[in-house]
C-alpha cells in the first residue's frame, strides 16, 4: 500500500510557519488542561490553617503559681478541607505560672526543631527540662534551649502570646499558633 | 550545547527515536481525515493530566467522596474547570472513537495486514467504555450511584458466576467504601494502565503498516512533520474548544433565577448531583447518554423477564465478536460490503434506540419531573455543605433536612389522607413550602401552613362559600371546615366543631369577627410557626380569655388552666412542634381525641420499642419540623449580596 518514494523536502519559508504553528498550537492544548490542573493543585497555598485564634486553655486558678509547665490540650473548631467539626484537638501547649505571680508563659508543645512533641521532665536539669524525643533537645523551663551550641533545635521553644486582659479576670486565652522550622520563628498562617 | 546534544544523542539515541516519530512517510502527503486517531490520543492524554490532578483532591470512600468532588468544585481554584474538563472530555473521547471506528471500517483500514492493529482497537474501544463506567460512579452521587447500581446488577445475569461476579466488582454484597475503592483502583490505576499497554501496541501495529492511505497515488507524499502534526494540532484544538464550550456553558446561558446560597460554580463544568443515599431511589436514574441505547435496548418487550440475558449480555456478546472476527469477513467478496453495512446498521440501531430512549423520557412528566427535583436536591445538598460538612458525610446533612425529607416522609406515612398543598381561596401558595403529590381523595385536613393564622382562620370561617375542593359529592356551597379542605371527609363532619363553626361562630350575636380574629391570633400564637410580626399582643390576650372561656372553647377545649369539662382536643401549645409530635404520636390519648378519634393511627406509641411504631422518633420530628417551616434557609441577606456579585460576574442575559 505505502509508496515508497522519499517525500520532496518541502518549500523552506512556508515550512518554517507551519512548524511554528505546529509547536504553538501544539502546546497550547497541552497546556490548557495541565493549567487547570495545576491551578487547583496550588490551592492549598491560598488556604488558612486552623491555627492562630485567641482560646481560652484553661483557668487562672488551676495553674499552681510554682513555675512547672504543664500541658492542656488546645480544643477548637476544625476545618479539614470539606469536614467542619467543633471541640477538635488542633493541638497542645504548656503553660507555666511564674512562682507568686500571676504571669503565665504560653509554649507551643511541639518541637521548633522538626515538629515533635517535647516532654516536660521534671526530674531533669536543675530546675526539670522539656525534652524532644526524637532528636534530643533540651530545653529550659522558660523554654531557652539548654545548650544552643549543641541543640538540634535551631531556637528557642516557640513562646504564644496571653491575653492580658483576660488574665486579669482569672482566664488564660492564648493566641494558638503553629511555626515553621528554621532559625526564624514565622507563624503558619 | 551542540555538543550536549550529541552526548545525550550517544547515550539514548533519542535522535531516532524523533526522526521515527515525526518522519513518517505518508503516501499521499497529509490530509485533515487522518486526524482522528490522534485527536483520540490527544483525548487521552487531557484525561491523563486532569485526571492525575483530580486523583489529588479526591479521597474514595462513602463518606468523602461527594465530599471531596463538591470540594474540587465549590472551593479549590480552578477546581470546577478542571472537573469539567475531565467530565466532558470524557464524552469526546466517545464521540472520537466512534468516528475513528467508522472511519477505520468504510476506509477498509481493518484489513490484512493491519488485523492487529484493528483487534488492539477494539480492545482500547472496551477499556475506554470501562473507564467512562467506573468514572461515572467517583462522585457518588445519585446519578451515578443508581447508574452503576443497575449496570452492576445486569453483571448478575451472566450464568453461574453471575452474583459472585457482582460482588468482586462492587467489593461485597453492598455498595460503599469497597465500591468506590474498587472502582476508583480500576478508573485511576488498572484501565489507564492497560489503556497505555494497549495504545502502544496499536501504536506499533501502526507504525509497522503504515498508515492506510486513500487515494495516495494521486498526490505526492510527505512527511508526518510538520504538515500532518498541524493538521493534528488543529484538529486537537477544536476538541479542546468544543470541550471548552460545555465546560463554560454556564457563562452563556446563566441559571434563570439564583438560588440564595448555592454559589455559582453550581452551573458550571460538570454537575455534581445530590449525594448518593441509597434509602431515596432516584427516578431519573438514566446511564451515560452514550449507554442510552443499551438501557433502550433492554427495554424492548422481547427482553422482558427471563429473556433479559439475550439483551444484556448475549446480543452485545454477539456483536463484539462479530466485530473481532472483521478483518476476516473482509476477506471475502462481498465481505467489505457487509462490514460496511453492519457497522451503519449498529450505528442506525444505537442512534434510533437513543432517540426512542429521549423522546420516551421527554414526554415523561414522571422523569421529568425526578429530573427537576434531582436538580432541587443537588442545590439543596450544596446550600447545607456551605454550612460545613460534618463527618458523617454531606448524607447525614441531607438526611437530617427537614425540607429534604420532610416531603418524602409526608408523602410516605401522612399523604394517603392528607393533602399537603395552596387550596385556591383559602390557602394562598407559598413558595417556600412545597406541595406534596394529594392523596387520591383527601379524607383527612390538608396541612398546607397548619398552624398559621391563615389555616386556623380558614378553619373557623363560618361562611359558606364555593370552594375548589368541595366536598365528595361534588360542588355545593359549604364552610371550609366542612369542606374536603378540613373535616369533609372525616367523621368530625357530623361532629360538634363542624356544628360550632357553622351555627354558633356563624352567628353574630355570638362571635363578632374581632373575636374569631382574636381566637384565631392566640391559637397561632401557641404554634411557633406563625411569624411574630403578625400577631398583635392585645388581640392574643383577648383571645386567650376567649379560649378558656367556659362558654365557648372551654366548654370542650382545654387551654392551659385545668379544665375537667374537657373532652375535645387540648389546645395549649396548639401545631407547635411538642403539640403536633405528641399528637402524631397517638392521637387518640385522652388529651386529644381520645374515643372520638376518626381513622388517624398513633405512630409513636411505645417509646421503650424504637422498632414496634409505625414510625422512627427522627422521621416524626422531620415532618413536624418540616410541617412548621422549620429548616435551615440562606438568609434573605446573604442572598441580595450574592445576586449582587453575580451581577458583576455574569453577563446581563
Ligand atoms: S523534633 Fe525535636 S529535636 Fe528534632
Amino acid at each position: 500500500m505505502t509508496h515508497e518514494t522519499d517525500p520532496s523536502p518541502p518549500d523552506e519559508r512556508r515550512s518554517f510557519l507551519t512548524k511554528a504553528a505546529a509547536i504553538i498550537i501544539g502546546g497550547f492544548v497541552g497546556f490548557v488542561p495541565f493549567a487547570a490542573g495545576l491551578a487547583t493543585f496550588l490551592d492549598p497555598v491560598f488556604r488558612k490553617s486552623n491555627a492562630s485564634k485567641a482560646l481560652k486553655i484553661a483557668s487562672l486558678d488551676s495553674l499552681p503559681a510554682d513555675g512547672v509547665p504543664r500541658q492542656f490540650p488546645v480544643v477548637s473548631d476544625q476545618t479539614d478541607a470539606w469536614n467542619q467539626n467543633s471541640n477538635q484537638p488542633i493541638g497542645a501547649v504548656y503553660l507555666r505560672r511564674l512562682p507568686d505571680s500571676e504571669m503565665i508563659e504560653a509554649f507551643n508543645a511541639a518541637c521548633p526543631h522538626a515538629g515533635c512533641a517535647v516532654d516536660f521532665k521534671p526530674n531533669a536539669g536543675e530546675a526539670g527540662l522539656f525534652q524532644c524525643p526524637c532528636h534530643k533537645s533540651d530545653f529550659k523551663p522558660d523554654g531557652a534551649r539548654l545548650d544552643p551550641e549543641t541543640c538540634p533545635s535551631p531556637r528557642d521553644l516557640d513562646p504564644l502570646p496571653v491575653d492580658a486582659e483576660k488574665l486579669k479576670q482569672g482566664e488564660v486565652w492564648i493566641e494558638f499558633m503553629n511555626f515553621q522550622t528554621g532559625p526564624e520563628r514565622k507563624p503558619i498562617t | 550545547m551542540n555538543k550536549l546534544w550529541e552526548w545525550l544523542d550517544d547515550r539514548t539515541g533519542y535522535k531516532h527515536l524523533v526522526n521515527e516519530a515525526l518522519y513518517e512517510h505518508i503516501p499521499g502527503g497529509s490530509r485533515w481525515r487522518y486526524v482522528w486517531g490522534s485527536t483520540l490520543v490527544f483525548a487521552f492524554v487531557v484525561q491523563m493530566i486532569t485526571g492525575t490532578f483530580l486523583w489529588m483532591a479526591y479521597s474514595a470512600n462513602s463518606k468523602g467522596a461527594w465530599e471531596s468532588v463538591y470540594y474540587i468544585q465549590y472551593e479549590m481554584q480552578g477546581g470546577w474547570i478542571l472537573r469539567g474538563l475531565h467530565h466532558f472530555m470524557a464524552q469526546a473521547m466517545i464521540v472520537l472513537l466512534a468516528l475513528h471506528f467508522l472511519q477505520v471500517v468504510i476506509d477498509g483500514a481493518y484489513k490484512a495486514p493491519r488485523e492487529f492493529n484493528f483487534w488492539t482497537g477494539l480492545i482500547l474501544m472496551k477499556i475506554v467504555l470501562g473507564l467512562s463506567l467506573t468514572g461515572y460512579l467517583l462522585p457518588w452521587d445519585q446519578k451515578g450511584y443508581w447508574a452503576t447500581k443497575v449496570a452492576t446488577t445486569l453483571m448478575g445475569l451472566v450464568p453461574v458466576v453471575g452474583g459472585d461476579l457482582q460482588k468482586v466488582v462492587v467489593g461485597g454484597a453492598d455498595y460503599g467504601h469497597a465500591t468506590l475503592t474498587r472502582f476508583f483502583a480500576l478508573h485511576a490505576g488498572v484501565l489507564p494502565g492497560l489503556l497505555l499497554v494497549f495504545l502502544g501496541i496499536h501504536m506499533y501495529f501502526f507504525r509497522r503498516a503504515g498508515i492506510h492511505a486513500v487515494g495516495a497515488d494521486k498526490r505526492t507524499a510527505a512527511y508526518f512533520w510538520p504538515d500532518q502534526v498541524l493538521k493534528d494540532a488543529v484538529a486537537c484544538l477544536a476538541v479542546l474548544a468544543v470541550v471548552m464550550l460545555f465546560v463554560v456553558k454556564g457563562f452563556m446561558f446563566p441559571p434563570q433565577e439564583h438560588v440564595a446560597g448555592v454559589p455559582i460554580e453550581a452551573h458550571f463544568g460538570a454537575e455534581l448531583g445530590a449525594p448518593a443515599d441509597p434509602a431515596n431511589s432516584y427516578s431519573a436514574a438514566r446511564p451515560e447518554w452514550y449507554f442510552l441505547f443499551l438501557f433502550q435496548f433492554l427495554k424492548l418487550p422481547i427482553f422482558a423477564g427471563h429473556n433479559e440475558i439475550y439483551g444484556a449480555i448475549v446480543i452485545p456478546g454477539l456483536v463484539m465478536g462479530l466485530l473481532f472476527l472483521m478483518p476476516f469477513i473482509g476477506r471475502w467478496k462481498l465481505g467489505h460490503g457487509f462490514n460496511v453495512a453492519l457497522i451503519l446498521a449498529l450505528l442506525l440501531g444505537a442512534g434510533s434506540l437513543t432517540f426512542m430512549a429521549l423522546r420516551e423520557d421527554w414526554s415523561d412528566d414522571g422523569y421529568k419531573a425526578a429530573v427537576a427535583d434531582a436538580h432541587v436536591q443537588s442545590l439543596r445538598a450544596v446550600q447545607l455543605a456551605q454550612q460545613g460538612i460534618p463527618d458523617g458525610g454531606a448524607i447525614s446533612l441531607m438526611r437530617n433536612d427537614p425540607k429534604t425529607q420532610g416531603p418524602i416522609l409526608f408523602t410516605r406515612h401522612c399523604g394517603s389522607c392528607h393533602a399537603h398543598q395552596p387550596v385556591e381561596g383559602l390557602l394562598a401558595a407559598d413558595p417556600l413550602l412545597a406541595a406534596t403529590k394529594p392523596p387520591e381523595q383527601s379524607s383527612a385536613p390538608n396541612l398546607y401552613k397548619f398552624g398559621t393564622t391563615e389555616w386556623i382562620a380558614a378553619f373557623l370561617d363560618p361562611h359558606a362559600q364555593k370552594l375548589a375542593t368541595a366536598t365528595v359529592d361534588g360542588e355545593a356551597e359549604v364552610a371550609p371546615i366542612n369542606s374536603l379542605t378540613f373535616f369533609g371527609g372525616t367523621a368530625h363532619i357530623e361532629g360538634e366543631m363542624a356544628s360550632y363553626v357553622t351555627d354558633t361562630i356563624g352567628d353574630e350575636a355570638e362571635w363578632t369577627p374581632d373575636q374569631i380574629e382574636a381566637v384565631v391570633m392566640a391559637l397561632a400564637n401557641e404554634s411557633g410557626v406563625e411569624s411574630q410580626e403578625k400577631l398583635d399582643a392585645d388581640q392574643v390576650a383577648a383571645g386567650r380569655t376567649l379560649l378558656q372561656d367556659d362558654n365557648r372553647c372551654a366548654m370542650c377545649h382545654k387551654f392551659h388552666a385545668e379544665n375537667d369539662a374537657a373532652y375535645a382536643p387540648d389546645l395549649t401549645g396548639y401545631a407547635s412542634r411538642e403539640w403536633l409530635i405528641e399528637f402524631i404520636s397517638n392521637p387518640a390519648a385522652e388529651k386529644f381525641y381520645g374515643d372520638n378519634n376518626d381513622r388517624m393511627p398513633s405512630f409513636y406509641l411505645d417509646p421503650h420499642q424504637p422498632l414496634a411504631n409505625r414510625i422512627q422518633k427522627k422521621e416524626l420530628e422531620l415532618i413536624v419540623d418540616w410541617l412548621g417551616g422549620d429548616w435551615y434557609e440562606p438568609e434573605a441577606i446573604i442572598e441580595s449580596e450574592k445576586s449582587l456579585e453575580s451581577v458583576q460576574v455574569l453577563p446581563d442575559e
